[in-house]
């Protein structure tokens, strides 16, 4: 530590600060990561996997704009698996489950030795602004720390309180003390918080489960790592496995709802609607029979299992007893019981697409202090959060991904324009531009961004311009090409699809559902001809073509109203502007504008209360 | 969402009754768009700018909408700064409306509250001054249409449209639980049964859709026999329904030289009024052909208007010519009316409100109880397909949105059918979503993930 030479203090070394704290430094900021056990960066508090729907779509695009998650995902997965195969691409995400112990130390591995970028063991209790912008912080040692800009990344820990039963405890995380004091320093300073909830399950030794009776969930035999950096993951993959609760389990939880800290109304915070606990789902699904677990384990070489499915609140010895009435848990020895977590959070609504909050100049907030869940969520805040506040120190435009581009660029939006009230979890249905933003086309969308900001190498980026060039020269070849009948028959009988009788342009063949490109020009035909070869050889040059050939119809559509889109996103509305002076808007409107502050007529009209009269309103008004 | 570059349309006289009424549509298509759907000497895009031109608007079949004036405005010279032309049809709600649906099928979209008037601001015809009364009426004009189409939106249409939404709603969750949750221990609906609920919800929107545009009412007027009597006083009720508001009359021959059709628009609603007038013959022969020329009238009417001198109060009912023409009235589904005329040698004045049934006492040389019939004629049309027969779209910004929902729908099932992956499926659901949403409130995102929610155990 050093007084008086940092440019940005990020608060918080989980998912999110790591991402903030690496591509600030990335952009030659001096950047000091704050955070309270140093052992602990980069922790999995909760699930030890990284991706899933939608969530890996996430992480292939923190990694296409230099981010970190991908390659710690990479480096330390035990299994990895393509969700969603079997339907189109849009909707492919990758998932894997990682050793826990062994991503937290990788992750502290690339902040320690990432230049530029120093690390403090400490807890900041408090904010210090001058004319309104961050002037440092004040740490529980009793340090002044002055700095241009602060990026908070608190997760679980502004004043958490764990509960297991009717017993709570306080504290972020197992075994950690929670973050008191900033909380008040915010609100201090004008920030309204709020409050949410969170859980986990009960971890068990992977030496009391009978295996024997339990279905087997194996990795992908030939797994895709998350990094388009990455050639190549583990083929040595680990197992999960599947069971699932009974009439039995479900009466052994009930026989502990007196005492459930959710059900007592102990707990005021709101908990996530799609990772309900265990003993919500019996309550509101009364009559569903059984709940699938997943025995997740949580690496190579420990025994502890992590039982995705169950995270309860209920009292520990209900937890065990529940759990040994489930098929293969029958002698389950439990390591540490689930709990329920509730922590502040900051409604979203008080920072802007940058993730800088209104009220203070160069603050800026990432991950769960905006209402959000998940790793991938935090991560994907953290580097926009990193890179503005970067750009802030250095007095440049500030770096804003819009909903046409990025999942990141839906998340962050949602959270400003809707606000939540429940933790904020990605689906691929909150993306109306889904199609386009797919985690296969990540780097094609985004990495132009990592490499405008120096965060992507520039032979990385090289390697990207080659591979455009490539799909480039393979889709025109795909859309001249004519193909006689003899070239192509036999196989289009082999795959079930009708023969043709004249020739037919390639394109119009890879439009038929059971007709693959890269089978297609594996055929002798097309290697006697003027195929392009190096382009043909590229599995993922292959794999753009082919959908964007495929599915070219429904992809002009998207693309029109991404036009529409994109013209309303282009009509700025001025930082400051009073919403009050356009008399003609409708008082809620005037409201809710002047609340969210939109920048744009596009981002204007999502805010819920806003009528497109009021649009009208203000498109005449700011023309 | 407003789009500042495409051709509007929309209704400019204000709503209700009048003699004439104004179509604007105003963008770069505005002449093409005329042209596609106004028949006249000159083709509009050749005409120069500010020149009015006779000719007829036709419907898809080239059948006869309204006979118009139409005047061209060239760009800049006009209201909007853009190309502009004005269809001046007969007043009158349905010939209105379907002037303007007319346009709008040949590619115009209908204009939001206000948007002529913002296009000519934006186009720089009025100066920053006049923002803010700009903005007023944008704001005032939405709300009154907000408020119309609320009323209008009440009953069993609301109901309808209602039900298909809340069904795509159900199917684009169901489509969205495959695909967000794939892992989850939760039952996927099968495709065939996911088509089947789509296509009963396509067939819906196309009644609702069919409910406008083929509705015989609303492309063909209602048709009214008036029969009775030579000395009952046909002629001169039929003059006095005419009345001041001859805007829309003109002779059409009728099936036989001595019928004439005369048309008049009651309260928006227009009736085609057929007088089997002219008879010169031996009073039995008179009534003889009367009653059977009434009845082959009536075979083909709406309503029969029967006109009876008052004269003959006392003894009604015992006719020949009136049993018959009940008799008729009753096998073809025409609904009769009778009109005891000539109050006024009678009375002092005319009841003005029906006793029962479809009663009326009119004086057809003075005019009282004129207006009482003709209200009566009003209701007894466009009350009963309001309210009664069947769920029936009259305003061109449902059927707009219904329209554009039919298409994107449409889109959607064949994707279905064609066997691809449900996010394929759900980006044309979406659009259908959001255009019925035009006419119930928006759909949005969070809506879908709470049907999901609430439905499906979901929690890996």
């Amino acid at each position: 530590m050093n007084e008086g030479k940092y440019d940005i203090i990020v608060i918080g070394a989980g998912h999110a600060g790591i991402e903030a704290a690496l591509s600030a430094a990335r952009m030659d900021c001096q950047v000091l990561l704050m955070t309270m056990d140093i052992a602990a960066i980069g922790r999995m508090s909760c699930n030890p996997a990284i991706g899933g729907t939608a969530k890996g779509n996430l992480v292939r695009e923190i990694d296409a704009l230099g981010g970190e998650m991908a390659k710690i995902a990479d480096a330390t997965g035990i299994q990895f698996r393509m969700l969603n195969k079997s339907k189109g691409p849009a909707v492919w995400s990758p998932r894997a489950q990682n050793d826990r112990e062994a991503y937290s130390v990788e992750a502290r591995r690339h902040v320690e030795s990432q230049a530029n970028l120093h690390i403090m063991q400490d807890m900041v209790v408090q904010l210090f602004t001058e004319g309104g912008e961050v002037a440092g912080v004040e740490t529980a040692a009793g340090i002044r720390i002055p700095c241009k800009a602060v990026v908070i990344s608190s997760g679980t820990f502004l004043n958490g309180v764990m509960h297991t039963g009717l017993k709570s405890r306080i504290g972020g995380r197992f075994n950690e003390p929670p973050a008191i004091g900033l909380t008040a320093s915010l609100e201090k300073l004008g920030f309204v918080s709020g409050r949410l909830k969170t859980g986990t399950p009960p971890r068990v030794d992977r030496r009391s489960i009978d295996f024997s009776q339990l279905e087997e969930q194996p990795g992908d035999q030939d797994p895709e790592p998350f990094s388009f950096q990455t050639l190549e993951v583990t083929k040595d993959q680990v197992s999960c496995f599947l069971t699932y609760t009974n009439q039995r389990t479900h009466d052994m939880l009930r026989t502990g709802f007196d005492k459930s800290p959710m059900f007592t109304g102990l707990i005021k915070g709101i908990g996530p609607r799609y990772c309900p606990s265990i003993e919500d789902k019996i309550v509101r699904f009364a009559d569903k029979g059984r709940h699938q677990i997943f025995l997740e384990p949580e690496g190579r070489d420990t025994n502890v299992v992590y039982v995705n499915g169950f995270s309860t609140s209920l009292p520990a010895e209900i937890q065990c007893e529940a759990m040994k009435t489930v098929p293969g848990l029958e002698h389950v020895e439990m390591l540490r019981p689930g709990y329920a977590v509730e922590y502040d959070f900051f409604p979203p609504h008080q920072v802007k697409l940058t993730l800088e909050t209104h009220l203070v100049g160069g603050l800026f907030f990432a991950g769960q202090i905006n209402g959000t869940s998940g790793y991938e969520e935090a991560a994907g805040q953290g580097i926009v959060a990193g890179i503005n506040a970067a750009l802030r120190v250095k007095g440049e435009n500030p770096f804003v991904l819009s909903r046409a581009e990025a999942y990141i660029g839906v998340l962050i939006d949602d959270l400003v324009n809707k606000g939540t009230d429940e933790p904020y979890r990605m689906f691929t249905s909150r993306a109306e531009y889904r199609l386009m933003l797919r985690q296969d086309n990540a780097d094609r969308r985004l990495m132009k961004y990592g490499r405008k900001y120096g965060l992507i190498p520039s032979d990385v980026y090289d390697s990207l311009l080659e591979k455009e060039r490539y799909v480039e020269t393979l889709s025109s070849y795909v859309d001249a090409k004519s193909v006689p009948p003899a070239a192509v028959n036999s196989y289009l009988e082999q795959v079930g699809s009708a023969p043709i009788t004249e020739n037919e342009k390639l394109s119009q063949l890879v439009k038929r559902q059971d007709v693959s490109l890269s089978d297609l020009l594996k055929l002798e035909y097309f290697r006697s001809d003027s195929l392009p070869m190096e382009a043909a050889a590229r599995a993922d040059v292959v794999r753009q073509v082919e959908i964007e050939t495929k599915y070219a119809g429904y992809m002009a559509r998207q693309f029109e109203e991404i036009e529409r889109f994109e013209k309303f996103e282009s009509m700025q509305i001025p930082d400051g502007f009073d919403f009050r002076r356009v008399k003609s808007l409708s008082t809620e409107a005037t409201e809710k504008l002047n609340k969210v502050k939109p920048s744009s007529i596009g981002q204007a009209s999502r805010i819920s209360g806003v009528s497109p009269a009021d649009i009208s309103v203000l498109m005449v008004y700011l023309h | 969402m407003l789009d500042n570059n495409d051709t509007i349309a929309a209704i400019s006289t204000p709503p209700g009754e009048g003699g004439i009424s104004v179509i604007r549509i105003s963008g770069a298509n505005a002449f093409a768009v005329a042209d596609h759907v106004f028949l006249g000497r000159t083709k509009l895009c050749e005409a120069p700018s500010h020149t009015a031109h006779f000719g007829k608007i036709v419907d898809e079949q080239g059948g006869l909408v309204d006979e118009v004036v139409v005047v061209t405005f060239r760009a800049p010279g006009s209201y909007t700064c853009e190309d502009v032309v004005e269809i001046s049809c007969h007043g009158g709600y349905l010939v209105t409306q379907r002037v303007l649906e007319r346009s709008l099928s040949a590619g115009a979209r209908l204009a939001e509250p206000g948007e002529f008037t913002k296009r000519a601001f934006l186009n720089g015809r009025l100066d920053l001054s006049q923002a803010e009364a700009v903005a007023d009426l944008i704001q005032s004009q939405s709300d009154a249409a907000y408020r119309s189409s609320v009323r209008q939106l009440s009953g069993e249409l609301s109901r309808k449209i209602k039900g298909v939404r809340d069904e795509l709603l159900n199917l684009a969750s169901l489509l969205e639980l495959e695909l967000d949750f794939s892992e989850e221990d939760v039952e996927f609906a099968n495709r065939k049964a996911l088509q089947t609920r789509l296509e009963d919800a396509i067939m819906t929107v196309d009644e609702l859709l069919a409910s406008y545009s083929v509705g015989r009412v609303y492309r063909e007027g209602v048709r009214v026999t008036i029969a009775g009597k030579p000395n009952a006083g046909k002629s001169s009720l039929l003059n006095a329904i005419l009345g001041d508001n001859r805007a829309i009359v003109s002779e059409i021959p009728g099936t036989t030289r001595d019928t004439i059709s005369e048309r008049v628009s009651i309260k928006g609603v227009l009736f085609r009024l057929t007088d089997t007038a002219g008879l010169r013959e031996t009073v039995d022969k008179i009534e003889r052909e009367g009653v059977e020329r009434a009845k082959k009238e009536a075979k083909e009417a709406d309503i029969l208007l029967l006109v009876m001198d008052l004269s003959e109060h006392d003894y009604n009912g015992t006719e020949p010519l009136y049993s018959e023409l009940e008799d008729v009235c009753a096998r073809e589904g025409v609904k009769l009316v009778r009109v005891w005329n000539k109050v006024d040698l009678y009375r002092t004045e005319a009841p003005r409100v029906p006793q029962n049934g479809y009663i009326f006492y009119v004086s057809a040389l003075h005019g009282d109880g004129i207006d009482s019939l003709k209200n009566g004629l009003f209701n007894l049309v466009l009350g009963e397909n309001l309210n009664e027969s069947s769920v029936v779209v009259t305003n061109a910004r449902h059927r707009d949105a219904l329209s554009r929902a039919r298409k994107s729908l449409g889109y959607a099932l064949e994707t279905l059918e064609s066997g691809k992956s449900g996010e394929f499926v759900a980006l044309d659901l979406r659009s259908g979503l959001n255009a019925l949403g035009e006419i119930t409130g928006e759909i949005t995102t969070e809506d879908i993930l709470n049907n999901i929610f609430s439905r499906f155990c979901i929690g890996k």
